[in-house]
C-alpha cells in the first residue's frame, strides 16, 4: 500500500510535466493548427537557457522562471514571424515538419556546444529538503513542481475562458476569417499564441532542470510521451490536455505499482484503446 | 593456466612471426581509426578525448613506425551498431586502416569485431564491457584493453560487501548490459556473503525520473543500492538519489562510473559512492604526468578508456616495430608476447583469449571538504590485483583459447 | 521530346545506373541506398498518393528488419523466407495500425503513427530476443533460391537490386492503376470521392498496408545486406528521415523518394566525422525545403522540363 501512494505521487508529479507541455502544445494546436513538434526541443532550450543564466550571469532560480520564459517568448515570436508564417494556407502538415527540422538544428547545436552528459542545475536553497509523509519521503521542490504546475494550468484556462482575450483566441480556433472581418488583428493574435505556448514550454524546462540532468535530448524522450498524451486528450482541447496530462501520469504511476515492465508502453496502449472507443480523443470534438 | 600451453603459445608465435614478417608495411603506411561516439552519451567519457589520446601516442612514438608514416582517422559512430560497422567496412576496404581503437558501447564494438575479424584487422577495445568480447564472441584479431563487466560487478561487488555493504537492491538497466551486470553482480555479492533484496528495471534509453524505481530501493532497507545502468541514467540516478534522500542513509554503488560522470554531478552529490575504475589520474607520479599533458589539451582529466586507448595504441605501435611488419597476425603473436609496462597498466599481460589482464581500483567518491585540488574525486579504497580483478582465461570459454 | 519518352528515358537510365552501380561505388554503400530508396518510395505511396503522413514508418521497416534476423539466424530458415517473413509481419503490424489510424486524417493521423511507433520501439528494446541495444547482430546472408551464396557484395547486390525492382514496379503499378487514381481523388478532395461512392476508409488502409509491407521487405532485405538490425531502425529519427528523403527528392514523383534517399544517404556518409553538425545540416535541409522547395528536385525538375520542353502549362 505504501509503494501504491508512492508511485502515485510520483505519477503525479510527471503528470505535471505532462500537463504543462500539453497545455502549450493544445493551445498553439487549436489556434494556429500546427502541430509544434519542437515543443520538446523548446523544453529542453528553457532548462539550458536556466542553466546557462546560472552559470554565465549568476541568474538564480526564481529569477529565471520570470525571465526564461519571456526571453523564450520572444524566440517563439521571432519564429512564427519569420518561418512559420510562410506555411499558413498550405496544408498543416508543413507547420509539422518545419517545426521537426527546428528540433533537429536545436538539438544538434546544443549538442555541439555542450555534449550529452549534460550539467546539473542546483535545486534552490529555499526549496531544499523534504518532508517525509510516512509512505514515502516528498523532496520539497517535487512538492513546489505539482502546486505551480496545476496553478499555471488553471490560470492559462482562466484567461482562455473566462477574459476576453480569451473569447478572442477560441473564436479564433473556430473561425478565423470572421474574427478578422470583426476587426481583430488575427495575424498578432497567432505570433502571440505561438510566443506563449513556446514560453510554457521553456517554463517547463526551468521547472524540470533542477530534476532533470540538463541534457540537449531530455525534450525529444518526453515529448513523445505528451504526444500521445494530447491524442488521448483529444486535440485543441485545453481542459482536455491537462486533464490527461495529470491523468496519464497516474495510470503510469498504477503501472509501475502493478506491473513495472509495461510502465514505459502503457501510455500507447491506452492511446490505441482510446481511439478504438473515441476516436476524436476523449475531450475532442470529432471534425 | 598450466604453463605449457602459455608456453607453447609464445614460441608459436616467435616462430611464426619472423616467417610472416616480410619486413613490409602494407600501403606503405601503417593507419589507424579510432571509432567512437562523438556527439552522444559516451562523447564525454571516450569521444574527443579519445582521439585526442591516439593522437598523443602517435606523436609520443615519432609519427614513424619502420620508417613509414602513422596515419590516424575517426569518426563518429553515433552509438549505432550499423553506422560502426558500415564505416569500419569501408575503412578496411577502402581506406586501408589496419587497426581500430576505443569502440567505446558494446553494441557497436560487437559489431564492429566481427568485420575486423574476417578482414584480418586488429581491434583495440577500451570503450565497452561486454565479458563475452573475450569469452564466447572472442576473435583472433581482438584484444579487450580498458574494463569489461566482470571486473567492474566482482570489484565492487565483492568489495563493496568486504566494506561491510552486504544487503544489496539493484536498479537496472532493462537491457543486456544491464540485465548481465546486475546478474553478475548480484552472484557476486552472494559468494561473498551478502544478500540480495530486490531489483526495480527501468526502460533504456529514455528514462529521466527514476523517483518510482529509487522508491523501490529505499522501501527495501538494503545498505547498498546497486546502478546498474551507464551514462546519463547512472547520472540522473545519482542525482535523484540524492534529491529522494536515499543518500545517505544507503549508499551508492555505481557498477559503471566514470570521473567525466563525477565531475558533472559534482562531488556535493556524488560523495560517497564506491565505484571500480581501471584508470585514475592521480595514482602515482606517471599517471599524474601523462594525465596533466592530457588535461593541458582537453581541460578535462582523462577517463580510463581515454588513457586505455593511448596505451593500447602505443602497444600496438611497439608490436609493429618489433615485428616489422604491420601484418595483423605478426603484431597480435607480437603484443601477447611482449607484457604491457606503462603509466596504464603495470606488467600486464594479454591472454590467448585477448585479454588485457591488469590491476583495478576500487575508489570512493570523496566528499566536497576531502576534494583538495580540481578533479580530486577518488579515494582509492583497494587495489584490485590482476589475477583476482579479471576473469581466469578457462572461466572465459573463448574457444580460440581452448587449443 | 514528349513527357512519356522521357520518363521512359530516366527509367533506361535508372536501370543502368542501377546495373553498373556496385563498380562505381562502394557495393554496401549501395544496397544502403537501395534499402532505403526502396523504404522512400513505399512511404511516398503513402505521403505522395493518399495525402497521408506516417509518422512512425520505422516500426514497419524495423520489425521487419528484427523478424528476418531472428527467422535467419536463430531458426536458420532459407534467406527469401526470412524476408517473406519480415514482409509479412510488417504487413500485418500496417494491417492493424493502419485500421486504427485511419480513423483520423492530417496531423491526428501522422500523431497516432507515430504512438504506435513509440510502442514498436519500446517493445524491441525490452523484449528479450531482440538484443536489446546491441540489436541483432551477425545475421547469416545465407543463399537465394538455395543456389546462389551470399557472400560476395556484388552477389549479394544484384540479389537486392532485383527485390528492390519488384517492389519498386509494383509500387509504379500501383500509382497508375486505377487505385493510385483514386487514392489521389482521395487526396485532392476527400468529400468528393465519398460522395463518388468510393470506400474511402477501405482504400487508404490498402494503400496503408501496403506501404507498410514494402517498407517491410526494404527493412528485412536490409537485415540481409548488413547482416544486424538495430535500434535504430526502430526509432522515429528513421520515421522523421524517410520524410525527409521523400520531402527532398520529391513527393508525389515516382523517381523523387530514390533521389532524397541517394543524397540523404551520401549527406550522412561523408559528414560522419562531423559530429552533431550533421543534425543541424539535416534539420537545416528540412526547414529549407520545407519553405521555398516544396516540390523536392524531382518535382523542381519535371517543372522545369514542362516548363522549356513541352512548353504547355504546367
Amino acid at each position: 500500500m505504501q509503494a501504491l501512494f508512492g508511485q502515485l505521487l510520483v505519477g503525479l508529479i510527471n503528470g505535471s510535466f505532462y500537463a504543462l507541455l500539453s497545455l502549450g502544445l493544445a493551445i498553439i494546436f487549436g489556434l494556429l493548427n500546427v502541430v509544434n513538434f519542437a515543443h520538446g526541443a523548446q523544453y529542453m532550450m528553457g532548462a539550458f537557457a536556466a542553466w546557462m543564466a546560472a552559470t554565465y550571469l549568476g541568474i538564480g532560480y526564481f529569477w529565471a522562471l520570470l525571465l526564461v520564459p519571456a526571453a523564450m517568448g520572444l524566440v517563439g515570436v521571432a519564429v512564427e514571424r519569420l518561418l512559420l508564417r510562410r506555411l499558413y494556407g498550405l496544408d498543416n502538415l508543413y507547420g509539422l515538419l518545419l517545426t521537426f527540422g527546428l528540433t533537429l538544428i536545436a538539438e544538434g547545436l546544443f549538442h555541439q556546444a555542450y555534449g550529452n552528459s549534460g550539467s546539473t542545475y542546483p535545486v534552490p536553497a529555499a526549496l531544499r529538503g523534504g518532508v517525509n509523509l510516512g509512505f514515502m519521503y516528498l523532496p520539497i521542490y517535487r512538492a513546489w513542481v505539482v502546486v505551480v504546475s496545476v496553478v499555471v494550468c488553471t490560470a492559462s484556462w482562466f484567461v482562455i475562458e473566462r477574459t476576453k482575450l480569451g473569447a478572442y483566441l477560441r473564436a479564433g480556433t473556430e473561425n478565423p476569417r470572421l474574427l478578422q472581418a470583426f476587426g481583430v488583428n488575427v495575424p498578432l493574435m497567432f505570433t502571440i499564441t505561438y510566443g506563449f505556448g513556446v514560453a510554457l514550454a521553456a517554463f517547463a524546462g526551468v521547472m524540470a532542470a533542477p530534476v532533470y540532468q540538463v541534457t540537449p535530448l531530455m525534450g525529444s524522450s518526453l515529448i513523445m510521451v505528451v504526444f500521445a498524451v494530447v491524442v488521448i486528450g483529444g486535440m485543441g482541447s485545453i481542459a482536455g490536455s491537462i486533464f490527461t496530462g495529470l491523468g496519464i501520469g497516474l495510470v503510469e504511476g498504477l503501472t509501475r505499482y502493478l506491473y513495472p515492465e509495461a510502465s514505459s508502453v502503457v501510455v500507447f496502449v491506452v492511446m490505441a484503446l482510446v481511439l478504438l472507443v473515441r476516436p476524436a480523443g476523449l475531450f475532442g470534438r470529432q471534425r | 593456466m598450466s604453463r605449457i600451453p602459455r608456453v607453447a603459445c609464445c614460441l608459436a608465435a616467435l616462430l611464426a612471426a619472423p616467417t610472416l614478417a616480410a619486413d613490409k608495411v602494407s600501403d606503405g603506411v601503417v593507419k589507424i581509426g579510432v571509432l567512437t561516439d562523438m556527439t552522444g552519451y559516451y562523447s564525454d567519457l571516450a569521444g574527443p578525448g579519445s582521439v585526442l589520446a591516439a593522437r598523443m601516442a602517435v606523436e609520443d612514438f615519432g609519427g614513424k613506425v619502420l620508417g613509414k608514416p602513422i596515419q590516424l582517422v575517426s569518426a563518429d559512430h553515433q552509438l549505432k551498431a550499423d553506422v560502426a560497422s558500415n564505416t569500419a567496412r569501408k575503412w578496411f576496404d577502402q581506406e586501408q586502416v589496419d587497426v581500430i581503437a576505443d569502440l567505446v558501447s558494446s553494441s557497436t564494438a560487437g559489431a564492429v569485431m566481427p568485420v575486423a575479424a574476417e578482414k584480418k584487422r586488429i581491434t583495440l577495445l577500451s570503450g565497452p564491457g561486454t565479458t563475452a568480447f573475450t569469452g564466447e564472441k572472442c576473435t583472433a584479431y581482438n584484444v579487450h584493453w580498458t574494463y569489461n563487466n566482470w571486473a567492474l560487478a566482482n570489484g565492487t561487488g565483492r568489495e563493496v560487501v568486504r566494506q561491510g555493504g552486504d544487503t544489496w537492491f539493484f536498479v537496472t538497466a532493462d537491457y543486456i548490459f544491464g540485465r548481465s551486470l546486475e546478474e553478475d553482480t548480484s552472484k557476486v555479492v552472494k559468494a561473498a556473503g551478502g544478500k540480495v533484496l530486490g531489483f526495480a528495471r527501468h526502460p533504456s534509453p529514455g528514462t529521466t525520473d527514476f523517483s518510482s524505481y529509487l522508491l523501490q530501493a529505499q522501501s527495501s532497507g538494503a545498505k547498498i543500492v546497486g546502478l546498474a545502468n551507464a551514462g546519463a541514467d547512472t547520472v540522473n540516478c545519482i542525482k535523484q538519489a540524492n534529491e529522494f534522500g536515499v543518500t545517505p542513509k544507503q549508499s551508492l554503488a555505481g557498477l559503471l562510473v566514470f570521473i567525466t560522470d563525477v565531475h558533472s554531478l559534482g562531488l556535493d552529490t556524488a560523495k560517497g559512492m564506491y565505484l571500480t575504475t581501471a584508470f585514475y589520474w592521480d595514482l602515482n607520479d606517471d599517471t599524474r604526468k601523462w594525465s596533466q599533458r592530457f588535461f593541458e589539451k582537453h581541460k578535462k582529466m582523462p577517463t580510463m578508456v581515454q588513457a586505455g586507448v593511448y596505451s593500447s595504441i602505443m602497444h600496438y605501435l611497439k608490436a609493429v616495430q618489433a615485428a616489422g611488419t604491420d601484418d595483423a597476425d605478426a603484431v597480435m603473436a607480437k603484443m601477447k608476447a611482449t607484457p604491457v609496462n606503462d603509466f596504464f597498466a603495470k606488467n600486464a599481460r594479454i591472454g590467448p583469449d585477448g585479454l588485457l589482464r591488469h590491476d583495478m581500483y576500487l575508489a570512493r567518491v570523496k566528499a566536497p571538504g576531502a576534494s583538495k585540488k580540481p578533479w580530486d574525486y577518488y579515494e582509492i579504497v583497494k587495489t584490485i590485483p590482476a589475477a583476482e580483478a579479471f576473469p581466469t582465461v578457462e572461466q572465459q570459454a573463448c574457444p580460440l583459447a581452448k587449443k | 521530346m514528349s513527357a512519356p519518352a522521357l520518363r521512359r528515358l530516366a527509367w533506361a537510365a535508372m536501370v543502368l545506373l542501377g546495373l553498373a552501380a556496385p563498380y562505381l561505388v562502394y557495393p554496401v554503400f549501395a544496397m544502403n541506398v537501395l534499402c532505403l530508396a526502396l523504404f522512400a518510395s513505399a512511404f511516398n505511396l503513402l505521403l505522395g498518393y493518399a495525402g497521408l503522413l506516417s509518422f512512425g514508418h520505422a516500426a514497419f521497416l524495423g520489425a521487419a528488419a528484427y523478424v528476418t534476423g531472428i527467422t535467419l539466424r536463430t531458426w536458420g530458415l532459407p534467406t527469401e523466407l526470412g524476408v517473406l517473413a519480415g514482409t509479412a509481419v510488417a504487413t500485418l503490424l500496417g494491417l492493424v495500425f493502419g485500421a486504427l489510424a485511419i480513423r483520423r486524417s492530417g496531423i491526428y493521423f501522422a500523431m497516432i503513427t507515430l504512438g504506435f511507433a513509440q510502442l514498436v520501439y519500446f517493445l524491441v528494446v525490452q523484449l528479450p530476443w531482440t538484443g536489446g541495444e546491441d540489436g541483432l547482430q551477425g545475421i547469416p546472408r545465407g543463399k537465394a533460391l538455395g543456389l546462389l551464396a551470399l557472400d560476395g557484395p556484388v552477389t549479394t547486390y544484384y540479389f537486392v537490386y532485383v527485390a528492390f525492382l519488384a517492389g519498386f514496379w509494383l509500387i509504379q503499378r500501383a500509382i497508375h492503376s486505377p487505385f493510385g487514381h483514386v487514392l489521389r481523388a482521395i487526396r485532392e478532395n476527400e468529400p468528393r470521392a465519398l460522395s463518388l461512392g468510393y470506400d474511402v476508409a477501405h482504400y487508404k488502409l490498402l494503400a496503408f498496408v501496403l506501404s507498410a509491407a514494402l517498407s517491410g521487405l526494404a527493412g528485412s532485405l536490409k537485415a540481409v545486406v548488413l547482416q544486424f538490425a538495430s535500434l535504430s531502425d526502430v526509432h522515429w529519427h528513421r520515421s522523421g528521415e524517410v520524410v525527409l528523403m521523400t520531402l527532398l527528392g520529391g513527393m508525389g514523383t515516382v523517381l523523387g523518394p530514390s533521389v532524397g534517399a541517394l543524397l540523404v544517404v551520401t549527406l550522412e556518409n561523408y559528414l560522419a566525422d562531423v559530429g552533431s553538425w550533421v543534425t543541424v545540416i539535416t534539420g537545416a535541409v528540412f526547414v529549407a525545403c520545407v519553405l521555398a522547395f516544396r516540390r523536392g528536385i524531382v518535382g523542381e525538375v519535371r517543372a522545369l522540363v514542362r516548363r522549356s520542353f513541352i512548353g504547355g502549362k504546367p
